[in-house]
């Protein structure tokens, strides 16, 4: 019975005798690290020697090496000793893996380089000046943070009304033609270029302070449109999640439809639809040029969201790079450190997202 | 506290689909009737039509009318709202709000439509509610715990006390013991044989030996083919039906040997 | 209850009428806001349509000439964006959804999101503070090398700031949306086909080829699609990577590189006046209109795909 259990095409080595006729024709269990061990060592002896000869010890290059090694060497060895089939198995596991791995590069790098380059000006006076009268070294971001919180509140005044209310309207009034198309149009909202929302927010702000005005306003009103739609979609997701049988019981009671939508549906999915908007804040926290072109740039302090330019922390991160002055390494740091700023605001809201749905979410009695 | 229903001739459409066909019946005050039938006669659907739930679904609509004590539900000018706070209903399964708690629950009728409540008068009525639904000995000492973490026969009856604390005239039960085990089952029908002393009673079951252990009437409804409207085929005593019906279909539906 | 035996009535509740309204009105400012935007757009864009070098500086004879490279440069760039991003996101998804330990998929499927939150600014400067000086070498050796094939003549450039650099910082910023998605659908396989199709001796791979393949390619076209319509409207990043000339080349490595409708925007507008500006709007009109396009067909294949699953 052994020879019909084995796959035929095996070319294992047959005269050894085999303890479990089901293990025959397989290579042994730690045999792919194995594999990747002796690749990574002759990728690194391989760099190891080009690196005696003068050339610094390239990192990306061993691993690319050790990579291709294993590829080939693990798809030949199962190829002889496994047939073709499961050689095939192996080959695409190690590319995907790869794919998973190769991801992960460009993460890294960036986490590497956004904490050692953004530390550098990570200080005291980086939160507690703006840019004003600043050439060269000190001066700080306090102009941009304080202008990225007033743009990215004032889109949330806005958008989370209309968002909201439109997801209730499509959730649990909607019917017919114009729930269709304020679902379409949504859909095409989504789809709304950044940098299209600043010029529509600066055409609709030049017809009425007259072109070239850049204000906090219009960059709020850009940010706005690109933040209704998600908070829309997301709102519109964890609405449809409250179960039908909550509000038949509401209304059983004889509560109105408005109250049961206030007070039973909304409650219910409310830590869902707060991690919707929190990561809605979190994406259009870092755009940039919608703001670049609809509330300009600026080194000074700005409160005053209809009048004059506002500086905002991603478009300090683009200015301070562009604009470099004397010496060009103060700039750079400022821009630096300010994606360091940026990245972990961006990061606390993720997280602090994803712990409220966790734990807020309600627990349906199932 | 309670009321007589009579219906006349009435048809409950989904859109175009003829659901229930021509109905008739009339059910008096403090007392039990059953609805019974196979699945899919429509007996849930004309249950939804004594409180206007129905309604919830889109394109739902009725013909005919129904009266309580004498006033048309479908008249033009009557809110479903304050017919729902008339007609209290009781699901299939128990579905108490998440995110309150025992009393809050308990409270919710009255709490939800914005009405303002002393704290005593809401403890004396957070009391009877559960008093009246057999739960108040259970529950006494965690009234402020999320109403999620009861059984399934606990939150079912928390479910009945939520609906009597409006004071309804009517309490409509759709299948309400379908979803709950033997033991919490018997709790129930000991608790409709108590609430039929103070309202009107209309409980849907696919269970027959509930039917003739709670109700006084019967109603068995019958459908002639998927597709087709399903239609009243015999009301009556609920001894009559399950020992003497006067129709074939009936009788074959009692003794199992259909559905 | 002697009180509520009065006949009841009033029809609709002054409540319900206002919430509801509002409601309608909320959906109804998603309607004017898109009116708003294209409208604003198409207004402004109009005097740019019949200008010509005269009317506006940064125009050497008329408008199209001056918006068709810059349409080649982005469409050029989001589809060198979409050939990398695309298998490498696939093997993601496969990984996290197939290969992966059961624990650790969803940490990593989190990994991968968190590249999607790094905003565009900060992918820019990593381009170019580290990417371009680290890709650079191995231009110039595929120069040296493969210099015969057309895409990667030379001279190549000595700063690695070329299209090919712009367009694996968009891989990047595209590779967790089409991950998300296409894991999304993998997800979604019936688990009656792979069992089947295991239960038949298949090995893993031949799973995934018979079963979660064929299953999930409209998820995964569906899914390329609105990656590249979010490549094709990146800014930043491309405004800052890319050293840009302006010319019509199919060359990688070279100084010499084609710009990008949205980075060409960013770069131009701060400074701009007159009818440059309107020149520039209606440069962001036609962008509009290309990305629309790109997302209308992504929505007609995941409308299709829904007709056929008879599901969703």
């Amino acid at each position: 019975m052994t020879t019909t259990i084995t796959p035929p095409e095996t070319r294992g080595p047959a005269a050894a005798p085999v303890s479990n006729s089901l293990t025959a024709g397989k290579l042994p269990n730690g045999a792919s690290w194995m594999v990747l061990g002796g690749s990574v060592l002759v990728s690194a002896g391989l760099f190891g020697v080009i690196a005696f000869s003068g050339a610094e010890f390239n990192w990306v290059g061993t691993f690319v090496v050790a990579a291709l090694v294993y590829v080939v060497t693990i798809t030949l060895l199962s190829r002889i000793v496994e047939g073709s089939r499961r050689a095939t198995d192996r080959f695409v596991t190690a590319l995907v893996t790869g794919a998973f791995l190769l991801a992960m590069i460009p993460l890294i790098s960036l986490s590497i380089t956004v904490v050692t380059f953004g530390l550098n000006r990570f200080d005291a006076e980086f939160f507690s000046y703006s840019m004003r009268n600043v050439t060269g070294e000190g001066g700080g971001a306090l102009h941009a943070i304080v202008g990225t919180v007033l743009m990215t509140g004032t889109a949330a005044l806005i958008s989370i009304p209309i968002g909201l209310m439109t997801s209730i309207y499509l959730v649990e009034y909607g019917r017919g033609r114009l729930a269709r198309g304020i679902t379409f149009l949504v859909d095409v909202m989504t789809g709304i270029p950044s940098i299209v929302a600043g010029l529509f927010a600066y055409a609709l702000f030049a017809i009425f302070w007259g072109p070239g005005t850049r204000t906090g306003i219009a960059g709020a009103v850009a940010l706005a449109v690109l933040m209704i739609p998600v908070v829309v979609r997301s709102s519109e997701e964890m609405l449809r999640l409250v179960p039908v049988e909550l509000r038949e019981a509401a209304y059983a009671l004889g509560v109105p439809k408005w109250l049961t939508i206030v007070k039973v549906v909304l409650p219910t999915s409310i830590a869902g639809i707060t991690t919707g908007i929190m990561l809605a804040i979190a994406r259009v926290i870092g755009e940039t040029a919608p703001l670049l072109i609809a509330a300009g740039f600026t080194n000074s302090m700005n409160y005053d969201m209809t009048e004059g330019r506002m500086q905002s922390l991603p478009v300090f991160v683009y200015t301070q790079y562009a604009n470099q002055g004397n010496p060009p390494e103060a700039y750079l740091d400022r821009a630096w450190a300010a994606a360091l700023t940026l990245i972990l605001i961006v990061m606390v809201l993720n997280l602090v997202a994803r712990l409220v749905a966790r734990f807020f979410a309600p627990k349906y009695g199932r | 506290m309670s009321k007589r229903i009579e219906v006349r001739d009435l048809n409950v459409y989904y859109g175009k689909f003829l659901a229930v066909e021509g109905v008739s019946l009339e059910i008096e005050p403090r007392s039990v009737t059953a609805f019974i039938g196979p699945s899919g006669c429509g007996k849930s659907t004309f249950l939804r039509t004594l409180n206007r739930m129905h309604e919830v679904i889109p394109g739902a609509r009725v013909e005919g009318e129904v009266l309580i004590d004498g006033n048309n539900l479908y008249d033009p000018e009557v809110d479903p709202v304050l017919v729902r706070r008339q007609v209290g209903m009781v699901f299939q399964r128990p579905n108490p709000f998440p995110t309150m708690s025992i009393k809050e629950n308990v409270l919710a009728g009255v709490k939800l439509n914005n009405k303002r409540i002393s704290k005593s008068d809401a403890d004396d009525l957070v009391e009877s509610s559960l008093q009246g639904a057999n739960l108040w000995n259970e529950v006494k000492d965690r009234l402020d715990r999320p109403g999620s973490g009861l059984s399934g026969g606990q939150q079912q009856r928390l479910c009945i006390a939520r609906a009597i604390a409006v004071s309804p005239e009517v309490i409509l039960m759709d299948e309400p013991c379908s979803a709950l085990d033997p033991i919490s089952t018997l709790a129930i029908e000991d608790l409709i044989e108590e609430l039929k002393q103070e309202y009107t009673i209309v409980i849907v079951t696919h269970n027959m030996q509930q039917a003739s252990r709670v109700s006084d009437k019967t109603a068995f409804f019958n459908i002639a083919g998927t597709g087709k409207p399903g239609k009243l085929i015999e009301y009556d005593e609920t001894t009559t039906i399950f020992s003497n019906p006067s129709e074939k279909a009936t009788e074959d539906y009692v003794s199992g040997r259909f559905g | 209850m002697t009180t509520a035996a009065a006949p009841i009535r009033a029809k609709q509740r002054p409540g319900d009428r206002v919430f509801s309204k509002s409601a309608v009105f909320a959906g109804s400012m998603i309607l004017v806001t898109l009116a708003a935007v294209a409208t604003f757009l198409i207004v402004q864009s109009i005097p740019a349509l019949f200008a010509d070098g005269e009317d506006a500086s940064i125009l050497d004879s008329n408008f199209w000439a001056y918006v068709g490279p810059l349409v080649f440069g982005t469409i050029w760039a989001a589809a060198l964006a979409l050939l990398i991003a695309l298998p490498i996101s696939i093997g993601i998804a496969l990984f996290i959804s197939h290969y992966a330990p059961r624990r650790l998929a969803s940490v990593l499927g989190y990994v991968v999101d968190l590249l999607a939150a790094v905003p565009s600014v900060v992918f820019g400067l990593w381009g170019i503070g580290v990417l371009a000086p680290a890709v650079q070498p191995l231009y110039s050796w595929l120069v040296d090398n493969l210099g015969w094939f057309p895409l990667f003549a030379g001279p190549v450039s000595g700063t690695g700031r070329t299209i090919l650099t712009a367009a694996l910082v968009l891989a990047v910023m595209i590779i967790p949306i089409i991950t998300a998605i296409s894991r999304e659908v993998f997800l979604q396989t019936p688990v009656l086909h792979e069992e089947a199709a295991l239960a038949l001796g298949a090995t893993r791979w031949e799973m995934i080829r018979t079963a979660v393949l064929p299953f999930g390619r409209p998820g995964i076209i569906s899914a390329a699609v609105l990656g590249l319509g979010r490549a094709l409207g990146e800014t930043m990043a491309v405004a800052m990577v890319l050293s840009a000339t302006g010319a019509v080349t199919f060359q990688l490595l070279t100084s010499v590189n084609p710009s990008t409708i949205a980075a060409n925007i960013a770069l131009s507008f701060p400074e701009a006046y007159g009818i440059n500006v309107n020149v520039l709007i209606a440069t962001g009109l036609i962008l509009f209109i290309v990305t629309f396009a790109v997302n209308a067909i992504a929505r007609w294949i995941v409308a299709r795909r829904a007709e056929f699953s008879g599901a969703n």
